[in-house]
């Protein structure tokens, strides 16, 4: 059973048991590049240095302008070496893209700004719990734009689209915690989207998730626990917690039992059943004066977590 | 023999007559000229311009980074300013660049031609370009677009910047393009002088032709999906967007169909330059002449068919990824035979190192470099790790600015004596020249390396545990490298312009037809158009028989 090793020059620690393979082939087009380099570079500072120019009329000292052999060589070899490449590519791409038979399936959903993860059991979490040495596979959709799901460690990445399935698989070789980050351009918090892929040994993996990997912590308070899911899942982007502070959405100081008015021109009052309304299905009453743009979290907010995020919210005034 | 490839009894005249510059007076005559050489000036000044405020974007964008969190703006700001840095940089500075710059002025006199096939063709090429451009700096009162230059859907079919006008500022500008690419196409079939047969071509002209024939194209396929898109922004229609029923990656197909040929369009006339200096300062013909030209060609046809590279995450199928890696391997070999061949050049040469050839020599190395990044990238299992990340950012610099900003820096320094008769502050020139070059390496060297380490593209921010931020902060001082040779580049120019010291016809001691007209050239630039009688880089050897008069090989 490997571990995950260190990190390179050029790479990160090798964290899956595809990494290796991918740095592998790295590595060899990295030497050709030195290789060619150097020649090149050599040529050129040789034939500089050797050639100069000394006085104003010196004149070249030979008409060599054409070789077969030589024309030919520099096809036929660097062709000979980019089919070497392309095939050892395009076989790894092959591992890399198909998953193996039995692998534990995790269903991922990107949004605008966020990541969430819903297991087999039906719990939906922010974070990527998985077991080590398991192969999982993630199938993968996103609520809105085009999103990317990249983790450096495993060397894996693949495009979260709007309207079909993507796959990417990985098997972590240790426990640890290694970066996802969102590849796909998205809009203002597209920096802001990383989460961790938390590997768990496979009794610990077993245990937590029979506990729920996220429920709220032991001895914290629902209010606390609210106030660590506005990060999380990503509402502080939106909303700010000063009062009267506009961002893309309305703040949240004292935002329980305001009163307020609908672009449809319908009166509310912010109570629960109007905040968790807005978060299930945030186009049905959006704010006078706001844009249209908040996604829906239905499906990955569950009754534990909405109920935190409202005792959160009440502390705000 | 000769000074040049024209007919040796062909009477050049160092009596200067009025030039091109002086021949009409006011305003108006420049804005309605139809003088290919000052459409090419007008161009010249504007392509400054337009690299300047492009310059200005990167700037800020390596500022924000030089610290995580909140450097000098919010990331809402941030990303209109690196979509306006591509945006600027690809469609109104290296796109148009060599070809409208130095093509304009040049393609002609290298023909013995006293204009291009179409001069008002080409003014409206112009005008149509500074139309495009003024749309597109119109955005940015409007609040700037925040898409990244690649427009991806649904991201741009949704966001509230001003999408519609850049797209539609796109859409002017390629005709602008069409139009030159067009006029060139022409020129060079119609209007070569006798005895200007293709293989006595210089090789700058093989390289506008191949770069015409992809504008004529490939701009066409880039104007329908523009309009596409703002048909799906205006009226609801789903072809993109999921939400309507489209498909996005559908876009991503259309849109690399025209952008990948396009990265073609920009490095090939920076090829075609190098071509004339490498001869021009080793005073030797070129190393494999037909293979050079020919490459050029094949660059163009193949270039049509590689554009799923980049797409190999994109949802796309294996097998359309197999396809398109193997066809990216296939358009390298054409680029690696010029990089050799004029290496080879090289050879027993007589190497001059005046300033022109400080950038084509760089160029080399650089492009090298360029290329040789490309592979992790043709290939399917590390494109998958290197993808949308840093890695990506440096290699397409090095080719687009180590290489295509490098020719076209030497290719102006190379004509500049014969486009305002004015030499150049050498000194300084070279002071530039490797300021530039290690302000590149210091800003886009470090970039290889945080790219390989996972560190994505566009990205406002970065933590700092990550380990990114010292990459970042040398990233952010090479480009204060850089800017220090631009500006230094741009006082000894203008002061050129102002009181530089007379320039000769032939400074360089070249041998294609640009350099028998006066310096700067008359209006119609030859009297009599001359015959050519050889091909465009026989040099004299040293040692043959050169007892000849009117031999002029010194760069005095």
């Amino acid at each position: 059973m490997a571990n995950t090793s260190e990190s390179s020059f050029w790479m990160p620690p090798q964290a899956s048991t595809i990494a290796k393979e991918v740095d592998d082939l790295f590595d060899f087009i990295m030497d050709l590049n030195y290789i060619f380099f150097i020649i090149i570079t050599v040529m050129t500072v040789a034939f500089v240095v050797m050639y100069r120019r000394k006085s104003d009329d010196q004149l070249a000292t030979s008409d060599f302008d054409h070789s077969i052999l030589w024309e030919g060589a520099w096809v036929f070899v660097p062709l000979l070496l980019c089919l070497v490449v392309f095939v050892w590519g395009f076989r790894l791409f092959l591992n890399l893209s198909v998953a193996p038979e039995g692998s534990m399936e995790i269903s991922v959903t990107a949004q605008k700004w966020a990541w969430s993860f819903k297991y087999d059991d039906g719990q939906v979490v922010n974070d990527l719990y998985v077991p080590a040495n398991r192969p999982v596979k993630l199938i993968m959709k996103s609520r809105d734009v085009l999103h990317s799901f990249y983790v450096p460690d495993f060397r894996v990445k693949s495009d979260v689209i709007p309207n079909r399935y993507t796959t990417v698989w990985f098997e972590a070789l240790a426990p640890g915690e290694h970066r996802i980050y969102c590849t796909e351009y998205c809009g203002k918090d597209h920096s802001g989207m990383y989460r961790t892929v938390k590997v768990l040994s496979e009794e610990d993996f077993a245990a937590r998730k029979k506990k729920g990997f996220e429920g709220r912590p032991e001895g914290q308070s629902p209010a606390a626990w609210g106030k660590e899911l506005y990060s999380k899942l990503s509402c502080v982007t939106c909303h700010s917690l000063k009062e009267g502070e506009r961002r893309i959405g309305p703040s949240f100081w004292g935002i329980v039992g305001r009163e307020g008015e609908t672009e449809d021109g319908e009166k509310y009052i912010a109570n629960e059943e109007y905040i968790r309304e807005s978060i299930m299905n945030p186009m049905a009453k959006i704010v006078k004066g706001y844009p249209k743009s908040m996604p829906s979290f239905a499906g990955q907010v569950d009754d534990d977590q909405m109920d935190a995020i409202l005792a959160f919210m009440k502390t705000l005034k | 023999m000769s000074e040049t490839q024209a007919d040796p009894g062909y009477h050049v005249s160092d009596k200067k007559e009025t030039n091109y510059i002086h021949a009409s007076k006011g305003l108006l005559s420049w804005i309605l000229t139809v003088d290919h050489k000052r459409i090419g000036i007008m161009y010249l000044f504007t392509i400054f311009a337009t690299f300047a405020l492009g310059g200005l974007m990167a700037l800020l964008v390596r500022l924000e980074l030089l610290t995580p969190g909140e450097t000098i703006m919010g990331p809402e700001t941030y990303n209109r300013v690196f979509t306006l840095h591509g945006l600027v940089m690809v469609f109104l500075f290296i796109i148009p660049g060599i070809p409208a710059a130095l093509g304009n002025f040049v393609l002609p006199l290298m023909l013995g031609a006293k204009d291009v096939a179409f001069p008002k063709l080409n003014l409206a090429s112009f005008h149509i370009y500074i139309i495009g451009t003024i749309m597109a700096l119109w955005t940015t009162l409007d609040g700037g677009v925040d898409t990244g230059w690649t427009f991806y859907t649904p991201y741009s079919s949704t966001t509230n910047t001003p999408v519609i006008m850049m797209t539609l500022s796109a859409f002017v500008l390629g005709f602008s393009s069409i139009f030159t690419g067009l006029n060139f196409i022409v020129t060079i079939h119609k209007m070569r002088a006798p005895g200007l047969g293709w293989e006595r071509l210089p090789l700058f002209v093989w390289a506008m032709y191949a770069t015409a024939v992809i504008q004529v194209m490939a701009t066409p396929v880039l104007g329908i999906t523009l309009l596409l898109l703002i048909m799906e922004r205006v009226m609801g229609v789903g072809i993109f967007d999921p939400a309507l029923g489209g498909d996005p990656v559908l876009f991503q197909h259309f849109f690399w169909f025209y952008s990948h040929p396009a990265v073609y369009i920009m490095i090939l006339p920076g090829m075609g330059v190098m071509s004339e200096l490498i001869t021009t300062f080793s005073r030797k013909r070129i190393f494999g002449y037909r293979a050079i030209a020919v490459s050029s060609i094949a660059i163009a046809v193949i270039s049509f068919l590689v554009w799923g590279h980049h797409m190999f995450v994109s949802g796309q199928s294996a097998y359309a990824g197999m396809v398109f890696s193997f066809l990216t391997f296939l358009v390298a070999i054409p680029s690696a035979i010029k990089i050799i061949n004029w290496s080879t050049t090289l050879y027993k040469g007589s190497i001059s190192l005046d300033s022109p050839m400080l950038w084509a020599l760089p160029f080399l190395i650089l492009f090298t470099i360029g290329g040789l990044t490309g592979i992790f990238l043709g290939a399917l299992g590390t494109d998958v790790h290197l993808h949308d990340t840093y890695f990506v950012v440096a290699h397409f610099h090095y080719v687009m600015m180590g290489g295509t900003a490098m020719a076209f820096f030497g290719g102006i320094h190379y004509w500049w004596p014969k486009m305002f008769g004015k030499k150049y502050n050498e000194f300084w020139a070279r002071v530039s020249a490797v300021l530039v070059f290690l302000g590149f390496n210091i800003t886009f060297l470090p970039q290889f390396v945080m790219g390989s380490r996972g560190m994505p593209r566009r990205y406002y921010d970065y933590t700092p545990d990550s380990g990114y931020q010292i990459f970042h902060q040398i990233s952010t001082v090479g480009s204060w490298v850089l800017l220090l040779g631009m500006l230094i580049m741009l006082v000894y120019l203008a002061s050129s312009l102002r009181s530089g010291e007379v320039a000769e016809r032939n400074p360089w001691g070249a041998r294609s037809l640009e350099w028998l007209t006066q310096s700067p050239p008359i209006e119609h630039n030859f009297h009599e158009i001359p015959t050519v009688v050889e091909g465009p880089y026989e040099f004299p050897l040293a040692g043959a028989n050169t007892a000849s008069e009117g031999m002029d090989v010194s760069g005095s």
